[in-house]
């Protein structure tokens, strides 16, 4: 009895040490590191685009809720398709005032210019979300299915439909060469400056069909001018909620189901620059972890149908080497490697 | 009449005491912005942008859109004062505007500037009201052939107009070619001409030699011609503004034409700044006295000011109605509307119209307040050039610098700019031209993007030009206007003949 009493007491001392241990250990990681000037929070791709709203959004939730003392400023890099703001974290070796938001242009933009960086020059902090891809095709069109429409563009013949997307080698041309791997069918791709045009450029029928973003498309979704034809995922988006007047994300096949097995998600993740160190790491992280549980960002992230995943330290890093595999292997058979 | 309706009730939500405030204070961080060069609307707008999240999106488009009203509206003061275009569609003003200044009427150029900034932008707002469904779907018909022929339309309504020998403008006009090429190749997303060099992957930006060729480069002139600006003689005096009112109705022509390619160029959307170049170049072509283009012409400060305003503000609507931005700022203005849960296109006027008419409401009444703070202004504006010319070109010169490193917060843009500023000088001097310079810069890169989608899409026949009515159309009218000076002068050698015979 008295033993037993006394381990529970010597339990709930372990208990209360431990809890203060941890409690001791959190303050001073947090104390440890903070930044005491501004934080500079670059964008490698120009004003307006998917990148720059989320940093926006992300530096104007900081702001609301004070998730940090030091200011967070926003500045584009947008140079050589995003290679201008990657050589600027990779050459502030040890700087922490500096982070950087990424597109799919972390992978493709050295592999299609030859311009040197790799995602390992950074230190990786977070992975925020997924953003997804669609299929779209005009409703004026009537293509009941994905597999309909890529049977029409083979019927038509090589290089006779058009694709259009955002950017050179980046996110949509390389989707568009997985569909065709995955059918055999051809497309003429015409890159085209941001999602918003892209998606404008289908409504007007100048092109057959694009892989916008669920955000870029959505209102055009809702007008019924587009079709969402099959989601390029292995699973189906989520959320439930109605968006048009009959169909919710949820209700859109994934292209695996289609027929057409094509698959892509685009990274939304922050870096640092190399050589800072793990407290500095750990107080963005806290940063973001707090930010992603407001409800603005949930908000966003339903608005633009994201994939919500979350990943940091060595989960992240192997996310990032099979992600760069797939990316050289699939710019590799498209021939798009910088010679 | 439901729109007018719907308007006097977006009158009642933006006629808050509130809004108002945030309508002033907004149109005066335009101004100021605008007339920092580099900082432009774009980039004022997105810095301001996370500041609103906590406001209701109402007064916070509000205060953002006026803004963007106030930046446009400051472009044309440093443009005609000191021959520094604050913003890029206010370079066509530059070409008359400065010259006035320095023939020592600088109040009256800025007030026919910001009075034809303000009819530009009311037509414009007036065909958002009652014709936004139908433009929206005349947007649509734009694919890449016709951006192209629309393209092709700026240069024909450019070429011929300057002064100079015409070799001497296909030779500057060149240049502006080459340079546009540096950087990323949007088609093939490879880099080029950059020999390796981390700094020319962003190719030239077009505010920066602008900055540079245009303000740089008259300040050199200037120090060599003797230190001191030719607008001191300027007399000054509160009454400069009713005066330039009462030579304003004769331009009438000029304001309906400049809104009308303000109007086409902002929904479709191509932007302020071959706006404000085609309504200048196409102003020469019809004044009866195109002589005097270039050497201080009122008419040659109206034109470029009502279209680059009437673009400015039709740019909103494709943006309301599609969800496609007209223009760099109104993209930003978009992701704030994503931000705040808005989601623009189609569906945006129905859904949220109190939003929506509160906005246009909100164009009318920020126009107006606009207008009234940039005109209370001119005379101090204008006074600025009684400044002795070493006090104030040290100023310009930061501000040049500044301006130049804003763009993208690099320093070795400042440098590019000093070199953009020699060249300008050295083309004066050798009388080069430098406005189709500044035109291919601008300009090239969207025109060479526009040409080869158009190829890829008909797999390289060229034919897809002048398929359809629409883009045949501009094209024929490029053409003709290219060719309008040779068929003057082939007339007149045939009346010569007659008169001869």
């Amino acid at each position: 009895m008295a033993i037993s009493m006394k381990s529970a007491f010597g339990k709930a001392l372990v208990g209360v040490m431990g809890a203060g241990l941890i409690a001791s250990v959190s303050t001073s990681a947090l104390a440890a590191w903070e930044p005491d000037k501004q934080v500079e929070f670059v964008v490698p791709a120009g004003t307006g685009g998917g990148a720059d709203q989320m940093a926006r959004l992300m530096q104007g939730i900081i702001v609301k809720h004070n998730l940090m003392k030091q200011p967070l400023v926003v500045v584009n890099k947008s140079g050589g398709a995003g290679a201008e703001g990657f050589l600027s974290v990779k050459n502030s070796k040890g700087d922490p005032y500096k982070i950087i938001i990424t597109l799919s242009n972390l992978f493709t933009t050295p592999l299609a210019t030859g311009v040197p960086f790799n995602w390992k020059d950074m230190t990786p902090v977070a992975m925020l979300a997924l953003d997804q891809f669609i299929l779209w095709t005009n409703t004026e069109k009537g293509y009941k299915s994905a597999k309909d429409y890529i049977d029409a563009a083979k019927a038509a013949g090589p290089g006779k439909f058009k694709m259009g997307g955002t950017g050179s080698k980046q996110e949509d041309q390389i989707i568009t060469v997985g569909l065709e791997k995955a059918t055999g069918a051809k497309f003429s791709y015409i890159p085209y400056k941001g999602g918003g045009e892209v998606a404008v450029q289908l409504v007007g029928n100048h092109i057959d069909s694009t892989v916008n973003n669920p955000a870029e498309a959505v209102a055009q979704w809702r007008a019924g001018s587009l079709t969402a034809q099959c989601v390029f995922d292995d699973v189906r988006l989520p959320y439930k909620a109605k968006v048009t007047s009959t169909q919710s994300w949820n209700d859109i096949p994934t292209c695996k189901e289609a027929g057409i097995p094509t698959d892509y998600q685009m990274l939304r993740g922050i870096f640092m620059a190399p050589g800072v160190t793990p407290d500095q790491v750990a107080y963005f992280n806290e940063v973001f972890k707090k930010m992603m549980n407001t409800p603005e960002w949930k908000d966003y992230m339903e608005k633009g149908a994201f994939s919500q995943t979350h990943l940091t330290g060595k989960e992240f890093t192997d996310w990032l080497t099979k992600a760069e595999a797939t990316h050289k292997q699939l710019m590799q058979e498209a021939g798009f490697l910088a010679k | 009449m439901e729109e007018i309706n719907a308007l006097f009730h977006g009158f009642a939500v933006a006629l808050t005491l509130q809004n108002v405030m945030y309508m002033f204070l907004g149109t005066i961080l335009g101004v100021l912005i605008g007339v920092l060069p580099g900082l432009g609307g774009a980039n004022g707008v997105a810095i301001l942008l996370p500041l609103t999240f906590s406001m209701n999106p109402v007064s916070a488009i509000i205060m953002l859109s006026c803004i963007y009203w106030g930046a446009l509206f400051g472009g044309a003061i440093t443009s005609i004062l000191f021959n520094i275009p604050g913003e890029p569609w206010s370079v066509a003003t530059t070409f008359d505007g400065f010259p006035m200044a320095q023939k020592g009427q600088p109040g009256e150029a800025l007030t026919a500037a910001f009075t034809s900034s303000f009819v530009g932008a009311f037509i414009a707002v007036l065909m958002i009201t009652f014709l936004a469904p139908m433009v929206a779907k005349f947007a649509l018909q734009f694919g890449p052939a016709e951006f192209f022929a629309v393209q092709l339309l700026t240069f024909c309504s450019f070429v011929g107009m300057s002064k100079e020998p015409p070799f001497k403008t296909i030779a500057s006009m060149m240049i502006g070619f080459a340079l546009a090429s540096v950087g990323m190749d949007s088609i093939t997303g490879q880099l080029r001409l950059t020999f390796g060099s981390e700094e020319l992957m962003r190719g030239f930006d077009f505010l920066i030699a602008v900055i540079g060729l245009f303000g740089l480069g008259e300040i050199l002139l200037t120090m060599e011609e003797g230190l001191a600006f030719k607008g001191t003689e300027a007399k000054i005096n509160a009454k400069v503004v009713l005066q330039t009112w009462a030579k304003l109705p004769a331009y009438w022509a000029t304001y309906i034409r400049g809104a009308l390619i303000g109007c086409w160029m902002g929904v479709t959307p191509g932007g302020a700044t071959p706006a404000s170049f085609m309504s200048y170049g196409i102003a020469k072509k019809f004044a009866k006295n195109p002589a005097g283009f270039g050497k201080g012409e009122l008419e040659g400060v109206v034109a470029p000011e009502t279209a680059a305003h009437a673009a400015g503000t039709s740019a909103l609507l494709p943006m309301l109605t599609l969800g496609i931005p007209g223009s760099p700022t109104a993209a930003v203005l978009l992701g704030g509307l994503l931000i705040w849960g808005l989601q623009p296109g189609p569906l945006l006027f129905v859904e949220k119209a109190d939003f929506v008419w509160g906005l246009i409401a909100s164009m009318y009444l920020g126009n107006i307040a606009g207008l009234i703070v940039v005109l209370t202004t001119v005379p101090y504006f204008a006074a600025i050039l009684k400044i002795p010319f070493s006090i104030i070109a040290p100023v310009i010169l930061v501000i040049c610098a500044i301006g130049a490193y804003t763009v993208n917060n690099a320093q070795f843009d400042v440098y590019l700019m000093i070199v953009f500023g020699v060249l300008g000088y050295v083309f004066k001097k050798l009388s080069y031209p430098l406005a189709p310079m500044v035109l291919a810069l601008v300009l090239g890169k969207m025109a060479e993007g526009s040409f080869r989608q158009a190829l890829l899409t008909s797999q390289g026949d060229v034919s897809v030009f002048w398929e359809n009515g629409l883009c045949g159309s501009i094209t024929a009218l490029a053409i003709i206007l290219l060719i309008s000076p040779l068929l003057g002068k082939v007339w007149g050698m045939i009346k010569g003949n007659k008169a001869a015979a």
